[in-house]
């Protein structure tokens, strides 16, 4: 048993820091949700919802926030299905190289995020490194200009910037299934694909699920790719957040705005917490 | 070493046995783990692989199941390659050491995993799996969670896991072990029953000298990835070939003989003996030994000597007695309940208990 005083010197400190730094700006900005902007850009008190009803009648919020999600599942979508072949071969099949591979899937986590986003722009660009070898090779005769400042550059940035953590917990996952099952499987009859349907699969959808949500979330509120390689069309949910609470000066509907994206982001997080109790054998 | 496995070959014509392994040999990195291993085994048979940890009786029987790969030999299961044949198209099912139920599976679907997996029709799964169930006491705990079953239950799954398949062959890798002494006594009298049931071959791997001599029809002994013997329990008990065989399976005294004119003599001890003249190595059982009354005539066959009890430990049914006869010239013996023994006494043994073993490995 552990005296009281121990127990309030481990509990208290997080304690405070979470009501002073997350609970009470949650607050505050729950209430500048019910707020508005009057014409002379004076924030006054008086309670309403509009700024909620705004999110839904305004066409642009809805499209932009409905083009976030679109590119949060694909985004999901290209993670996973780049993320599980890596983790498993280098769970299963990578037996010398196992280390080094996984140090080269975890090395780009160090390189800042602005790098990476830039080295995109670089890519991507109409004099950039992509369009040059294409025009090199005769394949296309002028820059293509879709690549950069497009939802596809978004997606192919946020896919480069998100696998890892699509990758981690999916190869977590399948380190943990017992190889004495796949021994099993083979030896009551089940063809490797079965092998890997029946047993593998299924054992480690936990870690597809963390992955998934890891990769969903992070792009649906991601705002820096867009601003560097989404150009108009590819503008996400966050940078409306960002010009709100900056240019526009326009905190309620921006809080308001935050506060859906966080009751989204809650909602999806509970639902795959379930999901992945379920499928987590102890 | 060659001697015992030419006449077990001779026994079991290759063309009777069911499961043929021939000149096996294995490596794990450059260091041998088994060395030309020949073995056939019967059909319906009950054969043991007996070894200390690390004689490779786990990897001949993962050679055997498909999960390792021999180096050189051949596997033959009537009358086909069984070694070029992947593990999952093999007539052999395998009964795990850690039992590797499925723990996102019910304890049917366990069961039925095989079955499905060799597109058993549909029809026919419920019935067989239930049987199966059934024949390892388990049918009720048929929806149960694996996680919610001790390993004993556990086990019995692993087992109808195994059994539903009606493999060729069954491969059981210490499957007892994790078992409490109890529930492994009981276990091994199921098994046995069971097998003969069933009627399926069981190739059963263990350390436990005493399981092996319980369950077994046969016994392969292995030492450092060599077979040793091959026998049946009690003939590598009565007649062990090595003095290893002789000293791993029960106990036993081993006695540096001279051999001269038909008479072999050990320290003080010396009986009639037809081997030939010169050195050799005898076992002689404990149990073998008995007290020996003063007024009875010596009989025909029967050896005599004199010895000081050194050491008397009451053991129940047995006590175990530790005769100094004389010279330090210690023997081991094993005499039901004398009452305690003082002074000197005299033991006696019949001849045809003292058998002649190989000393050394090879």
């Amino acid at each position: 048993m552990y005296s009281r005083a121990y127990k309030a010197s481990v509990t208290i400190p997080p304690l405070v820091w979470v009501t002073a730094f997350l609970l009470i700006p949650y607050a505050i900005l729950f209430c500048y949700s019910f707020w508005s902007v009057s014409s002379l850009q004076v924030i006054t008190h008086n309670w309403n919802l509009q700024n909620y009803a705004q999110l839904f009648r305004n066409p642009l919020y809805f499209t932009v926030l409905l083009r976030s999600i679109k590119i949060a599942c694909a985004v999901t979508g290209l993670a996973l299905l780049l993320g599980y072949p890596l983790a498993y071969y280098l769970s299963f099949h990578a037996t010398k190289r196992k280390d080094l591979l996984y140090q080269l899937v975890i090395i780009p986590l160090w390189t800042s995020y602005l790098v990476r986003g830039y080295a995109w722009k670089t890519i991507l660009g109409s004099t950039g490194v992509l369009n040059g070898f294409l025009q090199y090779l005769h394949i296309t005769h002028k820059p293509v200009e879709f690549f950069l400042y497009s939802p596809f550059a978004v997606i192919l940035t946020l896919t480069h910037i998100y696998t890892p953590f699509a990758f981690l917990p999916i190869y977590a996952s399948l380190e943990h299934v017992p190889r004495n099952l796949i021994e099993a499987s083979h030896d009551l009859g089940a063809s490797p694909f079965a092998t890997f349907r029946r047993v593998i699969l299924p054992l480690s959808l936990p870690g597809i699920l963390a992955g998934a949500t890891f990769a969903f979330v992070l792009t649906l509120g991601d705002f820096l790719a867009p601003l560097l390689v989404g150009g108009s069309s590819g503008i996400m949910i966050s940078n409306i957040v960002v010009s709100l609470f900056g240019a526009a000066y326009n905190w309620p509907l921006g809080a308001a705005i935050s506060f859906c994206m966080l009751l989204l982001v809650v909602t999806l997080l509970f639902a795959t917490e379930r999901l992945e109790k379920r499928y987590t054998i102890s | 070493m060659s001697a015992a496995i030419l006449s077990t070959s001779a026994e079991r014509p290759a063309t009777d046995a069911l499961l043929s392994i021939r000149k096996v040999e294995k490596h794990f990195g450059g260091r041998p783990v088994l060395r030309g291993i020949s073995l056939d085994v019967a059909p319906g048979e009950f054969l043991t692989i007996l070894g200390e940890s690390g004689s490779g009786k786990t990897t001949l029987l993962r050679l055997i199941a498909g999960f390792e790969q021999l180096d050189s030999g051949e596997i033959w299961m009537a009358g086909e390659r069984l070694d070029q044949t992947p593990a999952y198209r093999r007539e052999v099912n395998t009964v795990f050491q850690s039992y590797a139920i499925f723990p996102h599976l019910s304890v049917f679907d366990n069961v039925a995993y095989g079955l499905r997996a060799k597109s058993v029709p549909h029809g026919e799964i419920p019935a067989r799996v239930t049987h199966a169930l059934g024949m390892v006491k388990m049918s009720e705990f048929a929806q149960s969670a694996p996680s919610r079953l001790s390993g004993g239950q556990q086990q019995r799954v692993a087992l109808a896991r195994a059994l539903v398949n009606r493999p060729r062959v069954l491969l059981l890798d210490e499957p007892l072990s994790a078992l409490d002494a109890n529930l492994r006594r009981q276990m091994q009298v199921e098994l046995k029953s069971l097998q003969r049931e069933v009627g399926i071959t069981f190739i059963f791997v263990t350390h436990d000298q005493e399981e092996a001599m319980a369950l077994s029809d046969r016994i392969a002994l292995l030492r450092a990835g060599q077979l040793e013997q091959v026998a049946e329990p009690r003939e590598i008990y009565g007649h062990p070939t090595t003095a290893y065989v002789a000293q791993f399976i029960g106990q036993t005294n081993l006695l540096h003989a001279e051999i001269r004119d038909g008479i072999a003599s050990a320290g003080p001890i010396e009986w009639p003996s037809t081997e030939p003249a010169g050195k050799g190595t005898f076992s002689l059982r404990p149990e073998a030994i008995h007290l020996c009354s003063r007024s009875r005539a010596a009989a025909d066959g029967t050896a005599h000597f004199r010895g000081q009890v050194h050491n008397q430990t009451f053991g129940g049914a047995m006590d175990s007695l530790e005769i100094d006869c004389g010279n330090s010239y210690m023997i081991r013996a094993r005499i039901p309940t004398p009452g305690p023994l003082h002074g000197e006494q005299e033991f006696e043994f019949a001849v045809r208990d003292i058998v002649r073993v190989r000393e050394g490995g090879d």
